[in-house]
């Protein structure tokens, strides 16, 4: 199983966080991941993603072009990449940002209004891991475990504070029900 | 510590350097290689190296001649544009016979080009770059892995046979992170009683230069300089394959493309269709014994590339034009998708020529 993840979203989001998260969570798991950034023009100001490859045989190409799941966190991220996923896939999509639905009715979707929750809960900005913890719980080779250490290696250890409250976002995706 | 961890391909270079004892690294930003800059900035000061950047790419090699004449491990870093500002410095590296390691992160071009992934510079790298008869070592990383090991490696070559060795990645080895294991590393060492290091009035001056007015002098130099590099071309040519055994059609890429095509060669496999890879890790010196060997069982050859097909011809010559090369190609920053590398691999399939 080759779960191929791409994140998107604007710059400053978390996108390429919670993708490092979701690669070092692998590596702890002894799974093959590999973690590719856009780098280009739009990380300066626009739109950002990220290519997460978790899986049991060696990474080929580390570019997820047809991911089995989508984590859009807005609109031209939805709008760009809804297409490219495979059949029967996995979109999540932070609904507090997107009013849109997803068209196609040959993929599995969860509408997460991330922003909205993690606001309601005091931890603002992670919207994002909130949907890490959606994404570790819709995922069949996916599971809750090793989050804390995974969450260790991403964090820096000048922000180790924030530790829990990544904790908290993560569960509270986990546990979302729509 | 045999700990895998996550690291981005630049910082793998950086950590390798300084674990293969490079002490020296003189730099000038750019997208997308500043990770390795940043990293060396932040490191080199804690371990008594010297990380130092320069007012430009031309003083940056400059300051490497400086170091590696006097027998130190130095590297500088750039993406193809600052490269070609350094190739002059390349040159005199050359002409003197001093062993350095550069690192080239390619970027899209000519010209300024764009930021993202390319491999344009193969020609620039594997055919010279500067001025004058002469050759690098180069090689092409295809995991954030080898982007440590190959610039171990890489010291290890430029010492051994004094000369300069080039790193050719591109931007997307550069910014990816996947796990790398750093506790392998092994490090040569390598007398250098010819550098540059005072006489303390007990030996004969060492003189590091590259300027011979005699015609004879300079003529003699160069001789034994391509000696040096037939002696390379026999021992040191390093190269994957994939799935040749049986292939009736080979797939030629290095670096990134040479990840996308092994999508593209197993989805083809499934398919039924006997391809395989061969993937240079050495562009120069460039793996022309497998390529050779090859072309008496393929029936074509598909070259993967991030350029106009600067490879191909080096494929041809290697193989003496025994079978047809094509090309499938991406260029100005964009990758070749594995769709694409097996649609040229079902053309060739068909007997046509993609």
């Amino acid at each position: 199983m080759m779960n191929q993840i791409l994140i998107a979203g604007f710059g400053g989001q978390g996108v390429l966080f919670a993708g490092k998260f979701l690669a070092n969570k692998g590596l702890i798991e002894d799974k093959q991941v590999s973690w590719l950034p856009s780098y280009g023009p739009e990380m300066r100001g626009g739109t950002a993603n990220c290519s997460v490859i978790v899986g049991d045989e060696p990474v080929g190409s580390p570019i997820v072009n047809e991911p089995n799941t989508l984590v859009a966190m807005n609109l031209p991220s939805l709008k760009k990449y809804e297409n490219a996923v495979v059949p029967g896939g996995l979109i999540l999509v932070d609904s507090s940002l997107i009013a849109a639905k997803v068209e196609r009715d040959d993929v599995r979707v969860c509408y997460v209004p991330a922003t909205e929750l993690a606001k309601n809960a005091g931890f603002s900005t992670l919207a994002n891991m909130i949907l890490m913890g959606k994404l570790l719980k819709e995922s069949e080779d996916m599971s809750f475990e090793n989050t804390e250490d995974a969450l260790k290696k991403v964090i820096p250890a000048r922000k180790m504070n924030l530790l829990d409250v990544n904790l908290q976002a993560l569960k509270t995706g986990y546990e979302y029900a729509e | 510590m045999s700990e895998k961890v996550l690291m981005k391909g630049n910082e793998a270079i950086a950590e390798a350097a300084i674990l293969a004892g490079c002490r020296h690294y003189f730099g000038y930003p750019i997208t997308p290689q500043t990770e390795i800059a940043a990293y060396m900035a932040k490191k080199m000061p804690k371990i008594g190296g010297c990380f130092l950047q320069a007012e430009s790419e031309i003083a940056a090699i400059n300051m490497v001649y400086g170091v590696a004449g006097a027998g130190k491990r130095v590297m500088t870093s750039s993406s193809s544009p600052g490269i070609s500002l350094k190739s002059e410095g390349l040159s005199y590296l050359a002409g003197s016979d001093l062993p350095a390691l550069v690192v080239n992160v390619q970027r899209g071009g000519p010209g300024l080009g764009g930021i993202q992934p390319s491999q344009s510079d193969y020609f620039q790298a594997t055919k010279g770059g500067g001025h004058g008869d002469y050759k690098m070592i180069v090689l092409a990383p295809s995991s954030v892995q080898e982007m440590a090991s190959l610039t171990v490696k890489g010291f290890d070559l430029a010492d051994k046979y004094r000369m300069t060795a080039m790193i050719l990645a591109d931007g997307t080895t550069g910014q990816m992170m996947e796990p790398v294991n750093l506790s392998e590393v092994e490090v040569q060492h390598y007398d250098k009683p010819w550098a540059v290091t005072g006489t303390k009035m007990q030996r004969e001056h060492n003189i590091v230069n590259s300027l011979f007015l005699e015609p004879e002098e300079l003529e003699k130099n160069n001789f034994a300089r391509f000696e040096r590099y037939k002696t390379i071309e026999e021992n040191e040519v390093m190269v994957e394959e994939y799935l040749m055994d049986d292939a009736e059609l080979c797939v030629v890429a290095f670096g990134i493309a040479a990840r996308v095509s092994k999508n593209a060669i197993n989805e083809a496999r499934k398919k039924g269709i006997k391809v395989g890879l061969i993937r240079p890790i050495t562009l120069w010196p460039f793996p022309k014994k497998a390529l050779l060997a090859a072309a008496e069982h393929v029936k074509q050859f598909i070259s993967v590339e991030l350029n106009m097909g600067q490879m191909v011809e080096d494929i041809e010559l290697a193989t003496r034009c025994k079978r047809p090369v094509t090309l499938c190609n991406r260029v100005g920053g964009m990758i070749p998708s594995p769709a694409q590398v097996l649609a040229a691999i079902e053309e060739a399939d068909k007997g046509g020529q993609a």
